[in-house]
């Protein structure tokens, strides 16, 4: 076992990312993806990891590079927020079509404007239908062992997908906190090396990323999808390996005190922490109330979330972005169109909460959870606003 | 678990103290955090950043709003960032001031527990430059018997190699000099 240390935990993942002898790391620095980069900038630089590290001029670029790297065969990583993520989104979606495995990591940002450089989800809904397997992290310790697994999952021939690790900006990416760090024995025996089915070669001539005649274009699109939703068993027994080296169980939907309870909160990233505090202290005053905590976005684990949901009276779903103008917030909406045809589901109520960094407390979920018994079903609301 | 408060102006170091003391609970195996406030912060605006340390692992990912420890590094901050807000009846502040604690008490509006230290003199005397982030470490660990002194060598030496003595012997100087009141 490795040993526990004090460390912000943006740095913790950049020594995960050099654990894993990246190849090439294609980034362009953005607030506050940038200590990650620039850790690793040095790295390279002092000669600990042998990886080439492309300075590119913009994150439309780094994409560009990583597709380039990654179809050439080399394990390749990128990490960017919010405004980078959405000038790189073209080639996003293009790096998922190709079957390319990447890893990103997007260190959770607002998206403007107005200018935030502050936490909230917005960036990676931006992108949720991009392709790409979408996971969300709820600690620096989750962060970090995501990093192996997002490369074990990602590479493996079953796969070949990109991974996008989602760690919520400053409320983890700057934060001092214990990791248990891997040895490099432990990151060997969980992560093979890349062995990509095609590689972009002059020996061995291949075409990727060709033009799609309508002829072939929507069944491109099937394959994809499978190929994302049969990404699912390799996801899990990644997650079984991962348990068996470090004793920590990550699961599609994991559960907090849920038994018999009447109401449940569901939460994405950091802040089902922050949630689990609240759901002790209603515990503690005899409420029924339980957490349940989405850590796959894409593929979305449909049946888990069905099973996990049916049982309860009401639901609380703690939004993290705003899709401006729809019925309900991204992830609310994902949950009930999940719910919509169970025989019982439970009433689904909508909170938008800590968008653009405002802060939230176990109080305030507590407040959360009031305000939605109190309301009716179906109705959105922005959490703290003022008229 | 203690939830600790750092005041400064950006660029003394205040979230490099919230760290230390994070990384010394750490290493002695206890569990901590340490954050700062989030924010675009210039040189010489008053900043913020939080500690928690605890026996169990720590899930509030919240900022802290009732500390039971606040730390001010700049004596000037008292006018401006109303440090004792929120601070608990039974909590401590630790503030680097040449001020009496009477005079302190009377412009922070705050009837608790004080340890007051001239830190910005040891600074200047020992490290040889007005930065009191080190040095107000000595005077935190000695008002809230939370760490060693020893336990912070370690992220001392990590964090500032060649220069650790310096400011481990700044820290030391506080700790000697801090007065506790009340």
């Amino acid at each position: 076992m490795g040993k526990k240390v004090g460390i912000e935990v943006s740095i913790a993942a950049a020594e995960a990312v050099g654990l894993c002898d990246v190849d090439v790391v294609a980034a362009y620095p953005i607030t506050p993806q940038t200590h990650i980069v620039e850790h690793l900038s040095e790295l390279v630089a002092n000669g600990r990891l042998d990886a080439e590290f492309v300075p590119v001029e913009s994150e439309h670029s780094a994409m560009s590079v990583c597709c380039g790297s990654a179809a050439a065969g080399a394990r390749t990583f990128t990490s960017t927020a919010a405004q980078g993520l959405a000038l790189m989104a073209e080639i996003v979606y293009i790096a998922a079509s190709m079957r390319l495995p990447i890893l990103m990591l997007v260190a959770n940002r607002a998206l403007s404007a107005p200018l935030s450089i502050w936490n909230d989800h917005s960036d990676a809904m931006m992108v949720r239908d991009s392709g790409w397997i979408q996971i969300f992290c709820e600690n620096g310790q989750d962060v970090y062992d995501h990093i192996f697994h997002a490369y074990r999952v990602g590479e493996d021939p079953r796969v070949s997908l990109p991974v996008m690790v989602n760690m919520d900006g400053f409320i983890l990416t700057h934060v001092i906190e214990p990791v248990e760090f891997w040895t490099k024995e432990m990151v060997g025996s969980y992560l093979p090396r890349f062995r990509p089915l095609n590689t972009l070669h002059p020996d061995k001539v291949v075409t990727m990323g060709a033009f799609g005649m309508p002829e072939i274009y929507a069944e491109q699109k099937m394959a994809h999808d499978q190929a994302l939703k049969n990404s699912m068993p390799v996801l899990l027994e990644g997650w079984d390996e991962l348990a068996k080296l470090t004793g920590r169980k990550y699961e599609p939907v994991e559960l907090y005190r849920t038994e018999g309870a009447e109401t449940l909160l569901l939460a994405m990233g950091s802040l089902c922490e922050t949630a689990s505090l609240a759901v002790d202290q209603m515990r503690e005053a005899g409420r029924k109330v339980g957490l349940v905590k989405l850590r796959l976005w894409r593929p979305f684990p449909l049946a888990e979330v069905r099973k996990a949901l049916s049982g309860a009276k009401d639901l609380v779903v703690l939004d993290r972005s705003i899709s401006v103008g729809a019925a309900n917030a991204p992830v609310t909406s994902e949950i009930s169109a999940a719910m919509y045809h169970e025989p019982q589901r439970p009433r689904i109520h909508c909170m938008i909460a800590g968008i653009g960094g405002r802060d939230v407390t176990p109080e305030d979920i507590t407040n959360m959870v009031d305000l939605s018994l109190k309301g009716t079903e179906q109705e959105c609301h922005i959490y703290g606003v003022r008229g | 678990m203690i939830e600790m408060r750092f005041h400064g102006r950006g660029g003394q170091g205040a979230v490099t103290s919230a760290e230390l003391v994070a990384q010394a609970a750490i290493d002695t195996g206890k569990y901590a955090t340490a954050f700062p406030s989030f924010g675009p912060e210039r040189r010489g605006a008053p900043v913020v950043a939080f500690a928690r340390v605890a026996d169990e692992p720590i899930r509030v990912r919240a900022k802290v709003y009732s500390p039971d420890v606040v730390i001010v590094l700049d004596p000037t901050l008292v006018q401006i960032a109303n440090p004792a807000q929120g601070l608990k009846s039974d909590g401590v502040l630790v503030i680097n001031s040449s001020h009496d604690a009477d005079t302190l008490r009377r412009d922070l509006g705050y009837q608790g527990k004080i340890a007051l230290v001239d830190a910005s003199r040891i600074a200047r005397e020992v490290i040889g430059l007005p930065i009191t982030n080190t040095t107000m470490v000595g005077a935190l660990v000695k008002a809230t018997n939370m760490l060693s002194l020893e336990s912070l060598e370690g992220p001392f030496n990590r964090r500032f190699g060649k220069i650790a003595p310096r400011n481990l012997a700044a820290m030391k100087r506080a700790w000697e000099e801090a007065t506790v009141i009340g």
